[in-house]
């Protein structure tokens, strides 16, 4: 989230984290509250898109918020963010303004991508977020491509490349995954392949489209190493992110991680949500919430209490009513955006207005 | 200065040319480095510019397009080699929603400097999978611009604009054309798009077309001066998307007929697009419909006299310049 967020709170040093790694309790504090926030923010959505304000499709990260946000924890100014179109709490944590990512999904002028892409087609280059993609697996290629010219240009920057398990049936992950480990064999290809596995590919469960289940281990057919974190576990996803990172960044060489996680939401706005999984499976998972493990932690070790957990709480609720109303409130794209940004150059649109 | 080339030698020209200008542009595409190049076009290159820049890639058309749709995002200039444009269908999700739409459904936030080239159309008995012409598909979506050269010369300038436009460039290439010769300018001779060239000057009919077409037009018109004392202008349109518009008006404005000629399929082709602009735009001027002949609707077939009947022949072209201006057809 943006810097002026980051307000570290005293968290106290008996609750240090025992994981591999020591994961200081402040660190934690503010992580919960980014998840809060993106949880808050989807949920905004959810009712912004039930109101008839957010139109096309509607894809949520509710479940799933350890995983970016573990991993982000190892981006560095230069890296690169690409992923497919759950990508709302990817721009989010790399600091987009929630008013500006609610007013895409309003469809308003003021939107992150003016209004031009919605939920699907987030960017925010600047940052380092490289887009929401809408074709399943269509963005793989364009992450090789992107660790390519981030080794070509002599940089030490690494691309993080997510995509879900449904897209590693589509040629196009193959095609791009043989192509990142070849390349990566003389170190230009310093890309982090992040499978944010949540089980589903809209309702057809992972057992059922694919015969070798084992989807971290399909990256050995292309050389590339690989292992899986519990993605419901953010300290150990952060564990895993700091690691590979470090690697990836020091070989130029790609990496693959597949994240275990769930969308305890519906796939879309409109999904039916109990013809392909019970209720009970849901409820298992939710059971493991990525921010409800957390808190439990932070409560039980005396880092948060129920004061200061309602005083996150209503911070988070406060940002997101201000970006909803941002969002509300901000106009639609003008007109004549309808026909910019088609070409670059002087010659920008070659068509007829 | 010019001197006499081949297609051949002035696109790879124009490559090293770039090569040697822009340290971001890199070539890529299969078999292009150590094995030289299907069509030997970047035949030694490697060995001058290392194989970080001269990129052999796997047979993986969508793999490779789509990274190099991501390295022009972060500012390189990659020049992507379709062994044959017939491949460019695995390819296409790449294209057309990645490369030609990015710019705009990122708000602007990014550029694609990407060409892809290689051989279009037919007439080397390829057979039904190996011979297309797409200038129409491409040349249908926005974001996309396409060109179609049949000079060594125009080969060379296209390719050094291509190379420098920020945006992703379908270029096509004449495939049966690689060992014509003509005058190519030395250095750089950048040919913009959107220009069409007057190939041939005449008062009494237009022939419009681009690519190899272009070539059998030019025959036609020296049949049509010969037996028919008819002057036969000839426009060679080079550039598809952008479209120059202008210069088929004005020389319709002239000659009061026109005939489209198009390698490809007749339906939803370019010549439909040249005779809808002409009744847009100089309806007045016309003195009999505009023509199209376009290739057969049929996939190419193999044996020879199959595959001529399935092409634009100088006959078909030159009866229908006679129709239009309303004499008798041989």
């Amino acid at each position: 989230m943006s810097a002026e967020n980051d307000h570290p709170e005293n968290g106290s040093e008996e609750t240090r984290a025992e994981g591999a790694v020591a994961t200081d309790t402040d660190r934690l504090v503010d992580l919960y509250r980014e998840m809060a926030l993106i949880r808050a923010f989807e949920e905004a959505c959810q009712r912004g898109f039930r109101q008839g304000k957010i139109g096309g499709y509607l894809h949520v990260y509710i479940g799933q918020e350890a995983v970016a946000t573990g991993f982000l924890q190892a981006f560095k100014e230069g890296d690169r963010v690409i992923t497919a179109y759950r990508d709302h709490a990817h721009a989010l944590l790399l600091g987009s303004d929630p008013k500006n990512v609610m007013a895409e999904l309003y469809g308003r002028g003021t939107g992150i991508v003016k209004g031009k892409g919605g939920s699907m087609h987030l960017f925010d280059v600047e940052k380092g977020l490289m887009g929401g993609y809408g074709i399943v697996g269509g963005h793989i290629p364009l992450g090789v491509g992107f660790a390519y010219a981030q080794r070509y240009g002599e940089s030490d920057n690494i691309t993080q490349l997510y995509l879900g398990d449904g897209a590693m049936s589509t040629g196009a992950f193959h095609e791009a995954a043989n192509l990142s480990g070849l390349w990566g064999k003389d170190g230009m290809n310093p890309c982090l392949f992040i499978v944010e596995n949540n089980q589903y590919g809209m309702g057809t469960s992972v057992e059922r489209t694919t015969a070798m289940t084992d989807l971290g281990a399909k990256f050995d057919a292309y050389g590339m190493e690989n292992e899986k974190v519990d993605g419901m576990d953010l300290e150990a996803v952060i564990e895993c992110a700091e690691r590979v990172v470090e690697q990836v960044r020091e070989t130029g060489r790609p990496y693959a991680v597949e994240a275990l996680t769930y969308r305890t939401a519906p796939h879309g706005a409109a999904d039916f949500f109990e013809k392909y999984r019970t209720k009970e499976e849901v409820e298992e998972w939710r059971q493991r919430d990525p921010i409800g493990l957390l808190e439990k932690k932070l409560l039980e070790g005396g880092a948060l209490d129920e004061d200061k957990l309602d005083e996150i709480k209503g911070e988070t609720k406060e940002r997101i009513n201000e970006a909803v109303k941002f969002a509300d409130e901000s106009e639609q794209p003008p007109i004549e955006e309808l026909y910019t940004d088609v070409y670059a150059g002087e010659d920008e649109y070659l068509g007829e207005a | 200065m010019a001197e006499t080339k081949t297609y051949r030698e002035a696109l790879r020209e124009a490559m090293v040319h770039e090569l040697d200008n822009d340290e971001s542009v890199v070539l890529m595409g299969e078999d292009i480095g150590v094995y030289g190049g299907t069509h030997l076009i970047t035949d030694g290159l490697i060995d001058q510019y290392g194989p970080k820049r001269i990129i052999d890639t796997p047979i993986s058309e969508a793999g490779f397009t789509g990274a190099a749709v991501g390295m022009a995002m972060l500012g390189m200039k990659p020049v992507v080699e379709m062994m044959t444009w017939n491949f460019s269908f695995i390819a296409a999700d790449q294209i057309i929603q990645n490369a030609a739409k990015v710019r705009y459904f990122s708000g602007g936030q990014v550029e694609v400097p990407l060409v892809i080239r290689g051989p279009n159309g037919g007439g080397v008995q390829l057979s039904a999978q190996h011979t297309h012409s797409l200038e129409n598909m491409y040349a249908h979506f926005p974001g996309l611009k396409v060109v179609s050269p049949v000079t060594p010369n125009d080969v060379k300038g296209l390719m050094i604009t291509a190379i420098r436009d920020p945006n992703p460039v379908i270029f096509l290439e004449a495939g049966a054309l690689y060992g014509t010769k003509g005058e190519v300018e030395e250095g750089d001779n950048a040919v913009p798009f959107g220009k069409a060239r007057v190939a041939r000057e005449g008062s009494d009919v237009t022939l419009v077309a681009y690519g190899r077409q272009v070539n059998l037009c030019l025959r036609v018109a020296d049949t049509l001066e010969e037996e028919d004392g008819v002057s036969a202008e000839v426009i060679d349109l080079r550039s598809i998307r952008p479209f120059d518009e202008d210069a088929l008006v004005e020389s319709v404005k002239k000659t009061h007929r026109a005939i489209a000629v198009q390698e490809q399929w007749r339906w939803f082709g370019v010549a439909s697009e040249v005779a809808a602009i002409i009744q847009d735009r100089a309806f007045d001027y016309l003195d009999a419909p505009v023509e199209r002949v376009s290739g057969a609707e049929v996939p190419a077939p193999y044996a020879r006299n199959l595959e001529l009947a399935a092409f634009p022949s100088a006959q078909q072209v030159a009866n229908a310049a006679r129709r239009v201006l309303y004499m008798e057809e041989k």
